[in-house]
């Protein structure tokens, strides 16, 4: 949208029924930075929007700050990221998995960054910003090392660390199905970080499986309304990886 | 005297056993999953499980995996009848905000006041920490399921942890292979001890003062 509200009319600019979020995959990523954070949705390899991050490979950003629950599994999705060079700093609650091979390297080597930040603490971090909250107190960590250097409070007896709102530039979720409006889906646990990260970025961009036409997504279960969503990008379903990961 | 300690499965079961109808519950990821195994069948307990899930069921059948389906382990799992699935920042808010009555966690040290630490080595290792801390602070009673001492022998009830922390005075109650310890204000007290272990021999294999607790209190 433009500034001072042109764009938003009814009459000039756009009108009804033209909104459409959906757009090809190389589009949807054309615009993305060096040096941007962006938020990857996905808890092992559920929720991955690996379409996306193969697209994020091809367009070329590098210098990036990925946030995301693990550091890729594999070499795929995060993992074929970090490979490819384009990470500086990774954002995340557990990096070391059975297969997280190619993030262990880079760390050994001293070539990423790791920010450690409790899971909860994470995802609180992303709906602090989504909500416009600049910072908040939470018991989780308190006492320990990842809480060294941090304000702190004794808040009703129990002490409490300063956790500051964690946004992106670019949010990259899955969904299942989503409209033209932006308005997602999920399906089962690959749910996970997604509507939170699509509330958090400037740009949030989802891959969904199935495109459907305005009104047959019930609007009762609608999970992440359209106006967290930038952009929408179908991608073929393709056959489940049944590899099933030994770690956390 | 002679004794035999109690295996993985044992520990497991003793735990399900103690876990009343209606708690909600999270089983961490390693050991403490096996307490899924063993829920009473005539018993209805929520399992908890971090990446969006209340009523998570056991595994599937082989061949009816879905990759959508993981627990916090991402190992496939199945939703009960009545099961709910929801984003992560609601789970962790169930989680922290005081809504899980039963939290079972692995570890490698606890301490005399129920300081845990379980989720970093130290030195080179890459830390990982996951939902522990979470977890730690937030459920209403976070018992430990581990291992009574190291393969080297070393206890893992300790004065103080040498491992760095994951939550300050949070444990209640640690299942181990040789009893039960719970963690009160006035120090650790042991039940539930193997047959044959006398608490004389447990102390010193702690390393730590151990009372005999009186009858066990419900969870």
């Amino acid at each position: 949208m433009g500034e001072g509200g042109e764009g938003l009319g009814r009459e000039g600019g756009l009108s009804i029924g033209m909104i459409d979020k959906i757009v090809p995959v190389e589009a949807a990523l054309a615009d993305v930075s060096d040096g941007s954070t962006i938020l990857v949705g996905g808890f092992g390899g559920a929720g991955v929007p690996e379409e996306l991050i193969d697209a994020l490979i091809a367009q070329g950003a590098k210098d990036l700050t990925i946030v995301n629950n693990n550091a890729g599994n594999g070499e795929v999705g995060v993992a074929a990221l970090l490979k490819a060079g384009r990470v500086r700093k990774i954002v995340c609650s557990y990096p070391r998995t059975a297969d997280s091979y190619v993030f262990d390297a880079l760390y050994r080597a001293g070539k990423i960054e790791l920010e450690l930040v409790p899971q909860g603490t994470l995802s609180e971090r992303m709906r602090a910003a989504g909500a416009g909250i600049g910072a908040f107190y939470t018991p989780t960590g308190y006492g320990t090392d990842l809480a060294k250097g941090k304000e702190t409070r004794m808040i009703d007896g129990e002490g409490h660390v300063l956790e500051h709102a964690l946004r992106g530039d670019v949010a990259l979720v899955k969904a299942e199905r989503g409209d033209r409006w932006g308005n997602l889906v999920y399906r089962k646990s690959a749910r996970n970080f997604g509507p939170t990260m699509a509330s958090a970025a400037k740009c949030t961009i989802a891959q969904v499986y199935e495109t459907v036409e305005l009104g047959a997504l019930d609007p009762e279960c609608i999970v992440t309304p359209g106006i967290f969503v930038t952009r929408v990008v179908k991608v073929p379903r393709k056959p489940q990886r049944l590899d099933v990961e030994k770690a956390a | 005297m002679s004794y035999a300690k109690l295996t993985r499965e044992e520990i497991a079961q003793r735990i399900a056993n103690d876990i009343p109808e209606g708690a909600y519950v999270n089983l961490g990821i390693g050991m403490p999953t096996l307490v899924g195994n063993h829920l009473p069948n005539d018993r209805e307990i929520f399992l908890h499980s971090e990446n969006g899930i209340l009523g998570m069921g056991p595994a599937p059948a082989p061949g009816l995996e879905d990759m959508d389906l993981i627990n916090a382990g991402k190992e496939p799992v199945t939703l009960l009848t009545g099961g709910a699935y929801f984003h992560h920042t609601d789970s962790f808010a169930m989680m922290r905000g005081r809504h899980l009555d039963i939290a079972v966690l692995g570890a490698f040290q606890v301490s005399v006041s129920g300081d845990l630490a379980n989720w970093h080595t130290g030195g080179d290792a890459i830390p990982a920490v996951g939902g522990a801390m979470d977890l730690a602070v937030g459920a209403k009673n976070v018992w430990v399921m581990m291992e009574h001492l190291t393969r080297s022998g070393e206890s893992k009830i300790v004065e103080r942890c040498t491992y760095p922390l994951t939550g300050i005075g949070v444990v209640k109650r640690v299942y181990t292979d040789l009893g039960v310890i719970d963690v009160t204000p006035r120090g650790l007290t042991a039940s539930c001890l193997v047959s044959g272990l006398s608490l004389d021999e447990l102390q010193r294999l702690s390393g730590v003062p151990l009372a005999r607790s009186g009858a066990r209190a419900a969870a």
